[in-house]
């Protein structure tokens, strides 16, 4: 029998967004609007009261959003400049003073006159051209329901002071809630909207916590402090199931944990096709510490070394000293195998404290990666000493992110031409062989791959970037997410134009974005004759058991095939039935 | 002491949100008054909500005034600020 139908007494069901099951209590947030008690005050006692009142209610919001921009989870630093901005609104006379006069004039309570203020506000802003100003508004409707809720003594629901483990269930979570989220604590998600792309997805994706969106009617099905179960794989959540269902998901948690660990044992086998071709699995990490990981999960070198966190993890930009013993160490436990380290990929306005340079409103298309390198020479040469130094340690090869055309590359590579005259003329050792590669994740330089090509060793294809910069989708703005899509033709178009154009010059092509790891996406990539998939460490086991099974013979027709295919739905469709012809039991298990 | 002085939006975004805190956080630094005009319309400069609603472009004149002890000091300091087109490039 299939009980997943059947179990619990009330079970709803939703998109499946992050395998996984989770047994625990709901947190409902609740996001309604505070009712607002109209009241008028009659002697003036009361009105020193009330005014004494709704600015006490200001000091307890002003210290609630510091204790929640000091405890922000380090993953979503990008989202604190919501809450000061929020702080400021706090202070402004056009909320502040206002209600505190009309308090007195009106001799009305706090949470009217506020509601006064707010209006008056809004009709300004209505009146506002300029459609991006006018929708400022949300941020000053989101401080006054803080300071309404505060007033009306209801405790403000915030997600930073969840101080049990629990199963979150909301209509949607903002960017804003998620601000606060104090993540160790959160065992799932359940939302009412969203999608497979929703921020609520990309969410629990990054943070590997199962979740289940778009269930419509979760915040009302479920009261806080409910039992649930929550399958990510499937996407059932079952609201106080009895003891025979519990024992069931239980059964089924065990289960898809030993299925996980099954695979992760045979991460160590060879990724190697059945027709005998060998393909070059490798990871992408961030720090360090990561090595250890990679071999556990049976990575065979570093395909992609990102370089941000030790530019983003001190107020002082580091010292060439640090940024060698990092790269050094990295290249040492890899030895003999190769260390793929990419030079700077942040945006300036990352640098705002460390320099003045303005927060950009469009920050994918400004001052970063390599624009920012070639704008800030020292900075440049002082990381590509580092990397250059490291590389007399091991087997280190260097890539530029976000080359756009020749001429970027041309500078890129004289600064380099530089920086090893002066390690020449200090004696300073370094490999002089040391490869120089660059990411292809702009439109651009795909166009020109057969021109760029000529002056590199290999192309790393930034699949992420690629897709954000060729459909004009930005994967965080929940409206256009769901458009955000790897399977669409365009890209595939893309990546064998780039995969032909390195072939004539004879240089390697690996793929390091998500679609590397992406089980769905394999039968495309090997078709491709790629020479190697860099993937986040824990996909590693996964593709490589796909990579086993799949003859590199039948991927060459699966490409042929899906060239032919002019929507991305029909390709994603396609590589479902492939992938999960071979393997009904990722299917079942929500891999796919 | 009260300075007055025009000044011009240079940067490409005009007066948009982060602009606007930036001058927030220059007049909350100092104890001066601020005060911004545009067509007749003047704002406190210490006020973001004030300041955005003026919804300036690229391109805008508008007459700003400090008035207090360090006025010349502030002013000094928004001028660099508009002259620095708030920090962009």
């Amino acid at each position: 029998m299939n009980k997943d139908a059947v179990a619990g007494e009330r079970s709803l069901k939703g998109i499946a967004v992050y395998p996984g099951i989770v047994i625990g209590k709901a947190h409902l947030v609740d996001r309604s609007k505070v009712k607002i008690l109209y009241q008028y005050l009659v002697n003036t006692e009361h009105l020193n009261d009330e005014v004494e009142r709704f600015e006490e209610a200001l000091r307890v919001v002003e210290k609630e959003m510091l204790s929640l921009k000091n405890g922000m989870a380090e993953k979503l630093n990008d989202l604190g400049f919501i809450l000061d901005s929020h702080l400021m609104i706090l202070k402004d006379s056009m909320l502040r003073d206002s209600t505190i006069r009309t308090i007195r004039d009106e001799k009305i309570n706090a949470e009217w006159a506020l509601k006064k203020s707010l209006d008056k506000i809004r009709e300004v802003f209505e009146q506002i051209d300029d459609e991006y100003i006018s929708n400022r508004i949300s941020d000053v409707e989101n401080v006054t329901e803080r300071i309404l809720r505060t007033l009306s003594g209801k405790s403000q629901q915030s997600l930073s002071e969840i101080d049990k483990r629990v199963i979150i269930v909301a209509h949607d979570l903002s960017p804003a809630d998620t601000t606060e989220l104090n993540i160790g604590r959160v065992m799932g998600f359940i939302t009412d909207v969203g999608g497979r792309t929703s921020h609520t997805a990309i969410l629990a994706q990054a943070l590997e916590i199962p979740a289940v969106v778009g269930l419509e009617s979760a915040t009302h099905a479920v009261a806080d402090g409910d039992l649930l179960i929550v399958d990510g794989s499937t996407g059932v959540v079952l609201v106080n199931p009895d003891d025979s269902a519990i024992i069931y998901y239980q059964e089924k948690k065990l289960q898809l944990e030993d299925y996980r660990s099954s695979i992760a044992r045979q991460g160590h086998l060879p990724a190697v096709t059945p027709d005998g071709q060998h393909i070059s699995i490798t990871a992408n990490i961030e720090f360090l510490e990561e090595v250890a990981a990679v071999r556990d999960y049976g990575g065979v070198s570093i395909g992609l070394y990102r370089t941000e966190f030790l530019y983003l993890r001190s107020k002082a930009f580091p010292e060439e000293e640090d940024l060698f013993e990092d790269y050094r160490e990295v290249a040492e436990l890899m030895v003999p195998e190769p260390v793929n380290i990419r030079t700077l990929d942040i945006g300036g306005d990352k640098f705002v404290s460390k320099l003045e340079i303005s927060k950009e409103m469009n920050p994918a298309l400004g001052l970063r990666a390599i624009r920012f390198c070639l704008k800030q020479p020292g900075i440049f040469k002082t990381q590509l000493r580092a990397i250059l130094r490291a590389s007399a340690f091991g087997h280190v090869r260097l890539i530029f992110p976000m080359i756009s055309g020749l001429q970027e590359l041309l500078d890129a590579k004289k600064i380099l031409a530089e920086v090893q005259e002066e390690l020449d003329r200090d004696r300073i050792p370094y490999d002089d062989k040391m490869e120089v590669g660059i990411m292809i994740e702009i439109p651009s330089a795909v166009v020109m791959a057969d021109v760029l090509a000529k002056h590199v060793d290999f192309f790393s294809i930034g699949t992420n970037d690629l897709i954000q910069y060729s459909l004009a989708i930005d994967r965080v703005n929940e409206y256009v997410a769901h458009m955000y899509q790897p399977y669409d033709p365009a890209i595939i178009r893309m990546i064998v134009q780039v995969v032909e154009a390195a072939g004539k010059e004879g240089i390697r092509v690996n793929i390091c974005g998500e679609m590397a790891g992406d089980p769905l996406c394999i039968p495309i990539l090997l078709g491709l004759g790629l020479d190697g998939l860099s993937m986040n460490p824990r996909s590693i086991p996964l593709i490589k058991k796909i990579v086993r099974a799949m003859p590199i013979s039948q991927a060459h027709d699966d490409l042929e095939k899906i060239k032919a295919l002019h929507t991305a739905e029909a390709v994603q469709q396609y590589l479902w039935e492939r992938t999960g012809g071979m393997f009904p039991e990722l299917r079942e298990k929500g891999y796919l | 002491m009260e300075v007055i002085r025009r000044l011009k939006i240079r940067n490409s975004l005009g007066l948009h949100a982060r602009a606007a805190a930036k001058i927030v956080e220059l007049a909350d630094r100092h104890e001066s008054q601020l005060l911004l005009e545009k067509d007749g319309r003047q704002v406190d400069g210490s006020n973001i909500l004030s300041v955005l609603t003026l919804a300036c472009p690229k391109g805008t004149e508008m007459e700003v005034r400090t008035i207090g002890k360090d006025a010349e000091a502030l002013m000094a300091e928004i001028d660099a600020l508009f002259e620095g087109k708030f920090g962009e490039n």
